[in-house]
């Protein structure tokens, strides 16, 4: 029970999808300079996968394989314009500053990932739980990169002040870089470095050792 | 004897193998037009909302740049608070066109043949490829002489449309502000166009110098006199775009027979 409790969580760290796979960084780094937007496409990109991911394991049995990829994309690619006018119509502020990065949900590698791995071989719920915890692992991520870009970027979460800035008479400097897309990649690498120090089963064995003396 | 009953179909269909030409085309049909269903269904269930915020963005982003002009609420005060007179205007003639601005809608405007005309490619150096024959501008009089005038602008960016309002103040030549409302362009770079400290380099600007040329540009890097806006760095194509739609509708086929009217009191 307990190890298939285990597995079942798995991808929030064992098998998370941007730490271990590195799946999905393009909209990882964009969408993560502050919570709003980094919650608001956590949920997106979760629902789409839950939903791609139960349609697809219920049609999986009828899907020719010489065009299983068309199908799944335009499948994944209905249900995101689908997601996006939603927001446009119900969260029109956030869906600005999401810009392009809902409609690229089509290209998250996650999204194909999944539904081509689990969703095409396993029944609808399990699948749909699959894309959950795939989903919940993301977020878990682009929220901890999210908190910590705007918190130490701007001195806010959610847009509320938490550490007052030089500015407007507080302490804090807020440090400008985190705001900007590289920042990203330093907060991801020194995550999956913390990940991997704590985790050593997820350091990969070095594929190219260089010999151990040079041939003569 | 072929077989009718839609139920008998499916089955067959269900029942066929994976890899059949028959079902490979079928099953590739059903997802393509069920997607497109969904698809469109949202589209035009939720388009009234989406219309109804972009609106309301607009809207907000005229009232915020009418609050951000210098010395507009005093005149505002001095004058009454509904003295912002909507007006909507024939470009060809320059006079008050027979459309009530409640009901009056650009982009149909500008969509359709019977109200627009179709610009050569010498003329339409906005990238517009059609201009609506009416649009709707906002006028501000003061003791019979105007002192504002907030027009609607827009062109064909790097990779969107670019809309803005651009005011002018009372000597027609003169930016008051401009105000980029809706735009696509790259994130961080020609997006930028939309932000306060690039849209603060804009008012005093003139349009034009004592012979009636018009002079404004964005250029790049620096502007160096009263006619030139700096251009946003790795953003030349939205910078030019910009200058262009200004250039374009401050031109013989924009607003031109509308200022003149404006300036002999006409309209």
């Amino acid at each position: 029970m307990f190890g298939r409790l285990r597995s079942f969580f798995a991808p929030l760290i064992d098998d998370n999808p941007i730490t271990v796979q590195i799946l999905g960084i393009c909209s990882a780094l964009a969408v993560t300079t502050s919570m709003d937007t980094a919650l608001t496409m956590s949920v997106a990109l979760t629902l789409v996968l839950m939903a791609a991911s139960g349609i697809i394991a219920t049609l999986r049995n009828h899907m020719p394989r010489a065009i299983r990829l068309i199908l799944q994309i335009t499948i994944i690619a209905a249900l995101v314009i689908v997601t996006d006018l939603i927001l446009q119509a119900y969260a029109f502020e956030v869906s600005k500053r999401l810009s392009i990065f809902v409609s690229l949900i089509v290209t998250n590698c996650l999204v194909m990932a999944r539904t081509e791995t689990f969703a095409m071989h396993n029944p609808p719920w399990p699948s749909i739980l699959d894309g959950l915890v795939y989903g919940l692992g993301y977020s878990l991520i682009l929220l901890i990169v999210g908190f910590l870009r705007e918190l130490l970027g701007r001195g806010t979460l959610f847009g509320f002040t938490v550490l007052p800035a030089v500015e407007d008479g507080g302490w804090f400097e807020p440090m400008g870089v985190m705001l900007l897309a590289p920042s990203a990649f330093f907060v991801l690498g020194l995550l999956i470095w913390a990940i991997r120090g704590w985790r050593t089963a997820q350091v990969e064995a070095n594929e190219y050792p260089l010999p151990a003396r040079a041939e003569p | 004897m072929a077989e009718l009953d839609p139920i008998v179909w499916w089955r067959r269909l269900l029942t066929a193998p994976n890899e059949s030409r028959g079902k490979t085309l079928a099953m590739a049909f059903i997802v393509a037009a069920v997607s497109s269903l969904a698809v469109s269904l949202a589209a035009v269930v939720l388009q009234p909302r989406i219309d109804a915020n972009r609106a309301a963005e607009r809207q907000a982003k005229l009232d915020a740049m009418i609050a951000d002009l210098p010395g507009l609420a005093d005149i505002l005060a001095e004058s009454g608070a509904d003295s912002l007179e909507t007006v909507v205007v024939d470009l060809a003639t320059g006079t008050e066109a027979d459309v009530a601005p409640g009901d009056y809608d650009m982009a149909a405007v500008a969509a359709d043949p019977a109200t627009s005309t179709e610009l050569s490619d010498a003329q339409d150096i906005a990238g517009i490829g059609r201009r609506p024959d009416y649009v709707e501008i906002h006028v501000l009089k003061a003791r019979g002489s105007v002192e504002l005038v907030i027009l609607p602008v827009y062109a064909a960016g790097y990779q969107s449309t670019i809309r803005a309002y651009l005011a002018l103040k009372g000597d027609l030549n003169t930016v008051a502000g401009l105000v980029v409302t809706e735009q696509g362009e790259t994130p961080g770079l020609g997006a930028n166009v939309a932000t306060p400290g690039w849209q603060a380099l804009w008012p005093g600007k003139k349009l034009a110098d004592e012979t009636g040329t018009l002079r404004l540009k964005v250029v790049r890097g620096k502007g160096q006199t009263e006619y030139e806006v700096d251009g946003i760095t790795g953003a030349t194509r939205t910078s030019t775009a910009v200058g262009d739609m200004i250039a374009f509708w401050i031109g013989p086929n924009g607003y031109a027979s509308v200022l003149a009217a404006l300036r002999s009191g006409a309209l």
